[in-house]
């Protein structure tokens, strides 16, 4: 069941949308804010809230790569791994992430902490290499500086 | 030499208020198109500045325009790409986040050229500094009476909004960015009918990239003629060049179009790092062909790329040093393109995972002779043409040109069964 809140958001959303369908993304945006990730049952749940069937919705939250439809961390950390962070040696960054949280791309680090995802170019290939976590970007990554950015947090 | 676009733009990218943007000058030429201009005088003085769009494909941006039919219904649309997830593209960024009334005010007055009162701001999700900054640009803005009902007093009204991509590449081709913004896959779309007939929820729409709509205002406040006159080349205006890789000052700047790429690879850049050597550089993003030593002196243009089989793309070059592997540059470059291919037609899904498992067995050392021959093949099959949408051939054109100038590096490495710079 939603809550009160996310269908409060959800209809604010709305209001920038002529038909109520075109406001899918956003909806399971929404949904994913509250929540960590979208499951199947927000899947049905938003489906009726926007008048399309749960396959629909399913079929747009499959395609996009900001939606996760299982569940991740309490962190997110976003390697890029495009063309000029290659070129500058992302993947010594990519294995140095591996050894320490423990995981494989798209795994979560057993405390729950972080989950690694690669992610296409960030738009900061002057600064590669370069990682997101969650809504912070950092630039010009070294082993050294990545372990002190996980620090910050918890 | 001016730099209209960046010339306000902080060195640490903190962005201008809108009282600060309005003592130097802004909204002025807002001010003016809407009070003492109308539609058709916009777009004939945005056709003869030789806008082109700085999106990618390069098209005439006022005639763009103009596609829309006179007759059409009043409810029209605007869009703003603000995808930018083009690999070695970030330029876009620099304009959003360092000022985003710039593009707002190009909004007010392209929105006033195409007759819509509603505009979109289609924003990827890893720009969310640029998001915020937007936000509090547009509530600026609305606060003014710069968006909303009756701007300037001249009766017309914008509404612009904001959404955030929920992240997939091929978000950024015009067509499938309509399709997202209506909350569907993002397939592109079949043309005709184009969009600017029929495009998002219907209606006629215009797509334009940041920087496009970033020169909108300073070519209706200080005219063609001094449009004109910033380029090198016959296409008028500046353009952000910018460089990655190992060059000794990766970066962004704004110079006259038509800058070669060697200035801006040797004095902007500073050169290669100590020890290396230039091989070959993309010129404008993931999608384009390499260009080599014999090509550094050409404009960086529309055009003359064009006639050396390249194409200008973003402008945003992505420099290959004498130490790094082409095949395994080329080898991530395809990797991207099939992980962010939609899906939606044959040669496309299919060809993409194909040519990456072959660049990655010639890459572990597992190449069989008549590999090059199979590539060479791929990049006609996916070439030009025989896909839905640009994606598979952007695709191709690196590849292409790398079995072009890098073929004994292809053949080194199925011949010796290994990477010699690993
Ligand atoms: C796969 C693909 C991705 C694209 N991505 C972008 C993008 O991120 N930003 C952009 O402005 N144009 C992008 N384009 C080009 C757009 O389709 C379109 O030509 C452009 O937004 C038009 O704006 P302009 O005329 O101002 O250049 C892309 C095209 C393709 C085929
Ligand atoms: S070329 Fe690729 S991205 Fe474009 S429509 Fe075909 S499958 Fe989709
Ligand atoms: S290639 Fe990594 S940020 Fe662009």
């Amino acid at each position: 069941m939603l809550s009160v809140e996310e269908k409060q958001e959800i209809a604010k959303m709305l209001e920038a949308c002529p038909m109520p369908r075109a406001g899918c993304i956003e909806a399971l945006t929404v949904v994913q804010r509250h929540r960590g990730w979208v499951s199947d049952e927000g899947v049905i749940d938003v489906a009726a809230l926007l008048g399309m069937t749960p396959a629909e919705v399913d079929s747009v939250a499959t395609f996009y790569n900001f939606i996760f439809r299982g569940p991740v961390g309490r962190h997110v950390v976003l390697l890029c791994d495009s063309i000029s962070c290659w070129v500058m040696g992302y993947e010594n960054l990519l294995d140095h992430l591996k050894t320490k949280l423990g995981v494989e791309p798209g795994g979560t680090s057993a405390d729950g902490r972080f989950t690694l995802l690669p992610n296409v170019c960030l738009g900061a290939c002057d600064e590669a290499p370069a990682m997101m976590v969650d809504d912070e970007l950092y630039g010009r990554l070294t082993p050294a500086k990545i372990d002190e950015i996980l620090e910050r947090y918890p | 030499m001016e730099r209209p676009l960046t010339q306000h733009i902080r060195p640490d990218r903190s962005p201008l208020s809108i009282s600060e943007y309005e003592k130097t000058g802004g909204y002025q030429a807002a001010r003016k198109a809407l009070k003492t201009m109308d539609p058709k005088s916009v777009t004939d003085t945005v056709i003869n500045a030789t806008l082109r769009g700085r999106g990618g494909a390069g098209f005439s941006t006022g005639r763009k325009w103009s596609f829309i039919p006179k007759d059409a219904p009043p409810q029209r649309y605007l869009v703003v790409n603000a995808d930018e997830m083009e690999p070695g593209t970030f330029k876009d960024r620099l304009l959003l986040e360092g000022n985003p009334h710039q593009l707002i005010e190009g909004m007010i007055i392209a929105a006033f050229a195409i007759q819509a009162d509603t505009a979109y701001i289609f924003l990827r999700r890893a720009y969310r500094l640029a998001a915020a900054r937007l936000e509090k640009a547009l509530a600026e803005a609305r606060a003014a009476g710069y968006l909303g009902k009756n701007i300037f007093g001249s009766g017309r009204s914008l509404e612009i909004h904001v959404h955030m991509s929920a992240g997939r590449y091929i978000c950024g081709e015009e067509t499938a960015l309509i399709n997202a913004l209506e909350g569907r896959r993002a397939n592109p779309r079949s043309k005709p009918p184009f969009p600017q007939i029929s495009g998002l929820f219907g209606k006629p729409t215009i797509v334009n990239n940041v920087e496009t709509l970033c020169n909108v205002p300073h070519i209706i406040g200080k005219g063609v003629d001094w449009f004109k006159s910033l380029a090198l080349t016959e296409d008028g205006g500046t353009k952000l060049y910018g460089a990655s890789g190992k060059v000794k000052k990766p970066g962004l700047w704004e110079l006259p179009l038509g800058t070669s790429a060697r200035e801006i690879l040797e004095e902007h850049a500073g050169g290669m790092r100590d020890g290396l050597k230039f091989k070959g550089l993309l010129p404008g993003g993931a999608s384009t062909d390499f260009l080599v030593e014999k090509h550094l002196d050409l404009p960086m243009d529309f055009n003359a790329l064009g006639a050396a089989g390249s194409r200008l793309g973003t402008g945003t070059m992505i420099v290959m040093d004498d130490r790094t592997c082409p095949v395994g540059f080329v080898h991530n470059l395809i990797r991207f393109f099939a992980q962010e291919s939609c899906g939606w037609c044959t040669p496309c899904r299919e060809g993409l995972p194909w040519v990456e498992k072959t660049l990655a067995a010639i890459e572990a050392g597992k190449g069989k002779d008549g590999d090059v021959e199979i590539l060479e093949m791929h990049a006609k099959a996916l070439g030009m043409g025989n896909t839905y949408c640009a994606l598979a051939p952007g695709a191709m054109e690196p590849l292409a040109s790398a079995l072009l100038y890098f073929r004994d590096d292809f053949t080194r490495h199925i011949k010796e069964q290994g990477c010699p710079w690993r």
